[in-house]
């Protein structure tokens, strides 16, 4: 399988997605300039994280406007798995792939940090090799991570299972502590209305190593491969 | 040699203008027969820039050259934007270490900022790309609303700059102390990767070569950056603010990308960062190395603004810019390099065979030097050094005399003060807002004793650390340079690592003060001393002197950033107790050294008595076999023994991590020649704390190595609590109360309000 990795000029985490997909996975991956509009017969696309433009002006808002955004729209609307993390979430919303925005985190500061999410939803193209109420150990890192939407919305994602995962403590328990930037209702990573895209701000890319501290990250990866290969 | 005559509309030469230019009369007159006339406005900003203290090190070099600097793997030493290192399988790593101190006094965000950005850029103008950020911090007390202020501004521009590189950020050291109330030092270091083949030095060569200048376009911003570096802070500081760079990250990234992709085209002969004095000192250091002369066109440099005389543009200070010698006939490929990176790149001048320095306005000459005699001539001074007789009294006060508090009694209440003092307490705050974990290399990140990155494609892993205990040098310098060096090297021991090159900061006060230049001398002597003892060589470094504000000079600060490397990744060592039941080990002595301690800085507000001696040898011998314990795979957690003593190191041990809390049951009863809280307090160099389950087997090795050891007690993890028997008394401190004080000091304190203030709105603060 091929895994296409978006590099805006400003992305710092495409290196680390490629790694996770080539040495950890054993997958194939390309990096896909912002500037082109191909996405070199890439089966799987991950918007990485980082500072696309910039993000002086709204994180993401520069970025949805990219050439090769128009690709990867289209591979969404055609079905084709999208991951976007931390500042690909940003963009992926921005872009309409998801529904809610990413503000600036509640505390107003950058939080780095390594949290515990829970999974609410394993029967996913993300997640199906995880169990659901599972607790995963991930690391965070940004500014710009407090989840919003209006409430209608919010009770859509939640009533068809599309929050898939929440911050939580290292035991499950969804609560105040836990949030490391103030999303509404806890969420951590959505997908969208077809199942496709998934957005989350925690970084599963740097959760594929127990040298580093976590490896739950590889079986997001590994759930896309079962899903995609099968 | 070409005519040159006064351009224009610029200021005649007067003694006013060159007194504001911080040029002494003996500085002008040697300027004034280097060029045999009166020097142009645009000479005049040259030199001023180039000779400044910042960029001359005028005052510091003679002392500097007494460093060591060479090792089998020191592939480069001091002189060129970074040290580099072989660390095997032909990979090298670039490091360094620089200050941003007035700056950041003045404009704490932008000051970090910038500094985080002038870092990166001289490691990867290396041809290194950069895998780590460290720092160095000093701020007054966080009692003052000033202080918050400063300290909240710098860790948000040292994260917001690094975090959006991409560069981890993972290691350092902050230090509050009224001895840094007005002059908060700010020292970041960056630590790169590179393969041996691709390292790049900054020396023009090549008659005929263009010179480019490559990245931002050049505005008014920071112009005499580096003059203002070079004198002492004061009331008249905060007007200076235009002085002060704004950095760009995102621009700094994409340069980064683009000098990384330029340096491996083989498009290009020489890169170097425009830093201090920007083009000036960048051109004219280029040209000096590579032993040529240079031409250049200001009117070819890109701007931000129109309307730039050449003065402006060869002093501004803007950041995110490169000047690079490109092969004659690669200009189109440099271009098309910068292109895809969304930069400017334009050729602004030439390598010429006429040994001459020139900068023209179009056609017309505006500043010509002989040679590279504007670097090689600058002045250089050996001021007076002469030891401060109320410092001496200091060192010869008796700590042991110093009457305990009442509340002393209970040696946990003592022990809860010091993990809840700033300089002790859990820098999490600050380091949760830098992004430690992006590139992935991460083993250890902030809080450890020193930070572990993997290096992929290997089995090995380095590690690094900023130290320094300014107290120490400021109560007796020589053995304060000994220990920053030696504390150093032991932090890196600690996870694993064989200590292999430092980089150095060294900020002190006025050079031209006798007893600030005693200290500055005294402290490299120690400093050598440990390096050499250590083989640490010195690879490169900075020098920021004036680091006084009107309540007096900074502590004399020598910033060791210490380079280790793991060759076996299976080696890495955590700080903190692992396993109930490991024995807890002391290796070095037990002498109760309470001198220069933050026992009684903190609980007597008192900078007192002889530092603890440092003996490099022994250091050495310690993390001899330290290492030897660590590659017999019977060490479980190491854990250096520093500020606030054995009590604090075994207290961190215990709870420092919080996702694993341990207990420990202590039992110091033998040493019943040293007093109680000299045992829990006291800063005895040279000690490593160890848990291991086979004790013997640690015991042999250091026995083996001369190194003293003894059995102090045991892991608990079932325990809420640390205990310690005392030949007197005792200890009990409940885990909670431990983790109270650690945790929450800082970010209670941070909580309060955090106000600007200027200088001009400061009460005078009484020199310490």
């Amino acid at each position: 399988m091929k895994f296409g990795i978006v590099t805006f000029p400003g992305s710092n985490c495409d290196y680390d997605a490629y790694h996770a997909v080539t040495e950890i996975l054993g997958e194939e991956a390309v990096y896909i300039w912002h500037k082109d509009h191909d996405l070199q017969g890439s089966d799987v696309v991950i918007l990485p994280g980082g500072f696309s433009y910039g993000d002086y002006l709204r994180v993401g808002a520069i970025a949805r406007f990219s050439p090769i955004m128009q690709e990867v729209a289209a591979h969404a609307k055609a079905g084709g798995p999208v991951l976007g993390i931390c500042n690909g979430f940003q963009i992926a919303c921005e872009a309409g792939l998801l529904p809610g925005a990413l503000l600036r985190n509640s505390h107003l500061q950058f939080v780095s940090a390594e949290v515990s999410i829970r999974v609410e939803n394993s029967d996913t193209l993300f997640t199906n090799r995880y169990e659901r109420g599972e607790v995963l150990r991930i690391p965070v890192a940004h500014g710009d991570g407090r989840f919003v939407a209006t409430n209608d919305v919010l009770d859509r994602l939640e009533g068809e299972g599309r929050v898939v995962f929440k911050y939580a403590d290292a035991n499950g328990n969804i609560s105040v502590d836990a949030n490391p930037n103030g999303s509404e209702r806890n969420i951590a990573g959505i997908i969208g209305e077809n199942g496709n895209v998934l957005g989350m701000m925690p970084h599963p890319e740097r959760a594929c190593s127990d040298l580093l501290g976590s490896s739950d990250g590889v079986r997001l990866l590994e759930s896309i491969l079962s899903r995609v290969a099968a | 040699m070409s005519e040159v005559t006064p351009r224009a509309g610029d200021p005649t030469i007067t003694p006013a203008l060159v007194a504001e230019h911080g040029l002494t009369k003996g500085e002008y007159e040697r300027l004034v027969a280097m060029l045999g006339r009166t020097p142009t406005f645009t000479e005049l900003g040259v030199v001023s820039a180039l000779w400044s203290e910042h960029c001359s090190y005028k005052h510091s070099r003679p002392v500097l050259k007494t460093l060591p600097t060479t090792a089998p793997y020191v592939l480069q030493g001091p002189g060129e934007n970074a040290g580099v290192i072989s660390i095997g399988d032909g990979l090298a790593v670039a490091f360094k270490i620089e200050s941003h101190n007035h700056p950041s006094a003045v404009e704490p965000y932008q000051g970090a900022a910038t500094g985080v950005g002038g870092i990166l850029r001289d490691v990867f103008t290396m041809g290194a790309r950069p895998i780590a950020m460290l720092n160095s911090l000093r701020f007054g007390s966080l009692e003052d609303s000033r202080v918050r202020y400063l300290f909240s501004g710098v860790v948000k521009g040292i994260g917001d700059y690094g975090n959006c590189v991409g560069i981890p950020t993972v290691a350092g050291e902050i230090v509050f102390d009224p001895a840094y109330e007005n002059n908060p030092l700010v020292n970041a270091m960056c630590v790169g990767l590179m393969h041996e083949e691709d390292l790049i030095r900054a020396k023009a060569e090549g008659v005929g070569n263009p010179i480019m200048a490559v990245g931002a376009r050049t505005g008014r911003d920071g112009i005499h950056g580096a003059s203002f570096a070079s004198e002492d802070l004061s009331e008249a500081s905060d007007a200076k603010r235009p002085r002060i760079q704004v950095g760009d990250p995102f621009t700094e990234k994409l340069l980064l990308e683009a000098s990384l992709e330029l340096i491996k085209s083989g498009h290009i002969v020489a890169i170097q960062d425009m830093g201090a004095a920007g083009l000036t000192s960048s051109s004219a250091e280029m040209a000096e190395r590579g032993d040529v002369g240079v031409t250049i066109d200001a009117t070819k440099v890109p701007t931000r603004e129109s309307g730039m005389t050449p003065y402006e543009i060869l002093l501004s200070e803007s950041q995110e810019r490169m000047l690079v010698v490109a092969k004659k006939g690669h200009e189109e490929n440099v271009r098309a390099i910068l292109t895809k990176w969304d930069l400017t790149a334009a050729v602004i001048g030439e390598v010429i065979a006429e040994p001459v320095y020139r900068v023209t306005e179009g056609s017309k000459v505006v500043a010509e030097f002989p040679g590279s005699r504007l670097v090689t001539e600058c002045p250089s001074y050996s001021p007076e050094a002469r030891e401060s007789a109320a410092i001496i009294a200091l060192r010869n006060t008796d700590p042991a005399a110093v009457v305990p508090r009442p509340e002393e009694k209970d040696h946990a209440w003592t022990l809860e003060k010091l993990l809840a003092s700033p300089t002790i307490a859990s820098k999490a705050w600050a380091y949760r807002q830098y992004d430690s974990t992006v590139r992935t290399n991460t083993v250890i990140g902030p809080g450890g004793d020193a930070a572990v990155l993997r290096v992929r494609g290997t089995n090995k892993a380095i590690a690094v650390k900023t130290d320094c205990n300014g107290r120490y040098v400021y109560l007796e310098p020589r053995v304060g340079g000994r220990i920053a060096v030696a504390e150093a090297a032991r932090n890196v021991a600690c996870t694993g690592a064989r200590p292999m090159a430092i980089t150095n900061c060294l900020n002190f006060g006025n050079p031209t003060k006798p007893e600030v230049f005693y200290q500055f001398k005294e402290a490299v002597a120690g400093m050598g001393e440990a390096c050499r003892a250590l083989g640490t060589p010195v690879t490169g470094g900075n020098v920021s002197l004036y680091n006084e504000s009107p309540s007096g000079a900074v502590f004399p600060t020598p910033v060791i950033g210490m380079v280790g490397l793991i060759d076996d990744i299976s080696h890495v060592t955590p700080a903190t107790f692992q396993n109930d039941g490991d024995a807890v080990l002391l290796l070095g002595e037990m002498a109760g050294e309470l001198g220069g301690s933050e026992y009684l800085s903190t609980i007597h507000g008192k900078a007192v008595g002889a530092p603890p001696r440092c003996d490099p040898v022994r250091e050495k011998a310690l993390i001899d076999a330290l290492l030897e314990a660590i590659a017999s795979g019977v060490v479980s957690s190491a854990h250096d023994c520093s500020d606030g003593g054995l009590a604090v190191a075994l207290a961190e041990c215990c709870i420092a991590n919080p996702d694993g809390e341990s207990g420990a049951e202590i039992d110091l009863s033998a040493y019943s020649g040293v007093a109680d809280r000299a045992i829990l307090f006291g800063e005895t160099q040279a000690r490593v704390v160890v848990s291991s389950a086979s004790p013997q087997r640690v015991v042999a090795i250091a026995a083996a190595a001369g190194v003293p050891c003894a059995e102090i007690g045991r892991v608990r993890q079932n325990s809420d609590s640390l205990t310690i028997s005392l030949p007197t008394g005792s200890l009990r401190a409940s885990l909670g109360t431990m983790r109270r004080a650690y945790h929450t000091s800082i970010p209670s304190i941070m909580s309060r309000t955090v106000e600007h203030a200027t200088f001009d709105e400061l009460s005078p603060v009484a020199a310490h």
